[in-house]
């Protein structure tokens, strides 16, 4: 089974995935300027697991600051998550933003209004 | 004349190592700055996406004008005053772009708030990947975050170029 850890850096995200517990986490910032390369690993294992999904996937998404680039591979992971809960399996999306950024809870707004998955939006304090 | 206090500018070849760099700079003088996160998470992630598009944009400048190192170069400056920050950043076309271009930023300047929301998901969700992977978001998220018209001009350079300003403000 897959397990990815991938250690972030000032410029992107660390990236937890455990195909055995269904988890998959995005944490820090998502800048790179190649974001497709980056997060080709994901993809790839998102797209295996898919084919025999846990009964409940569990997705934590905790950025800091995202770039455009990031947001179309952010948007291409959680299609294949569409596609595991549209199997009636459970899938849950827990987006996290800061207090008062309202730019990162926008940011979640658009996935949930793209997205057919529950979406439960996570205000944290400094 | 208001006065204005220049952050950072720069001139030259856009690098990924200098985007890198001038990044870093920005984020130790914002914190430096003791300015709201809210306004500093702004601030940032616009850099962010005009840097990269310089940086993008010099490929492509790459292919269309190989034999013309000056054609990659580009303009960079971020200065602040008493009420906001002011981006502004430079570089070359190809005269045959400037109305694709002009047609996509006047007509995110035409949007409201809602309406650019709609656009920013449309063309999320619709567009597929470019090859750089940005798909044309932005200078929507751009206006998005700045909550402000992209103020723009063209300088026709040659036959073939005209030099692209675009300027962009964020109120603190």
């Amino acid at each position: 089974m897959d397990k990815i850890t991938i250690e972030g850096t000032s410029k992107t995200p660390t990236i937890i995935f455990d195909s055995e517990t269904g988890l998959l986490e995005l944490k820090g910032r998502s800048i790179p300027e190649n974001s497709i390369e980056f997060y080709k690993p994901v993809v790839e294992s998102l797209d295996k697991y898919a084919s025999d999904p846990k009964d409940k996937t569990s997705v934590n998404i905790h950025l800091e600051y995202f770039n455009t680039s990031s947001s179309k591979c952010i948007l291409d992971l959680f299609k294949k998550l569409e596609a595991i809960h549209k199997t009636g399996k459970e899938v849950v999306i827990n987006w996290y933003y800061e207090e008062d950024d309202e730019d990162m809870l926008e940011a979640g707004e658009d996935y949930q209004a793209i997205i057919k998955v529950p979406f439960k939006m996570i205000e944290v304090g400094d | 004349m208001e006065h204005n206090n220049i952050m950072l500018s720069f001139k030259g070849d856009i690098t990924s190592e200098l985007l890198t760099s001038m990044l870093q700079i920005m984020e130790t003088k914002l914190e430096n700055l003791d300015e709201q996160p809210k306004t500093r998470k702004k601030v940032y992630n616009v850099l962010v996406e005009c840097l990269q598009n310089l940086y993008h944009h010099r490929d492509e400048m790459e292919n269309a004008a190989a034999n013309d190192e000056t054609k990659k170069q580009a303009i960079f400056m971020i200065s602040k005053n008493a009420t906001e920050y002011n981006i502004m950043t430079g570089n070359f076309v190809k005269n045959d772009k400037m109305a694709s271009l002009s047609a996509r930023i006047d007509k995110i300047n035409a949007m409201n708030k809602e309406e650019l929301k709609q656009h920013y998901q449309d063309v999320l969700s619709l567009e597929g990947f470019s090859e750089k992977g940005g798909g044309g978001l932005g200078f929507i998220d751009i206006a998005r975050k700045s909550g402000q018209s992209l103020n723009y001009d063209f300088l026709k350079i040659d036959e073939d170029y005209s030099f692209f300003s675009l300027y962009i403000k964020i109120a603190q």
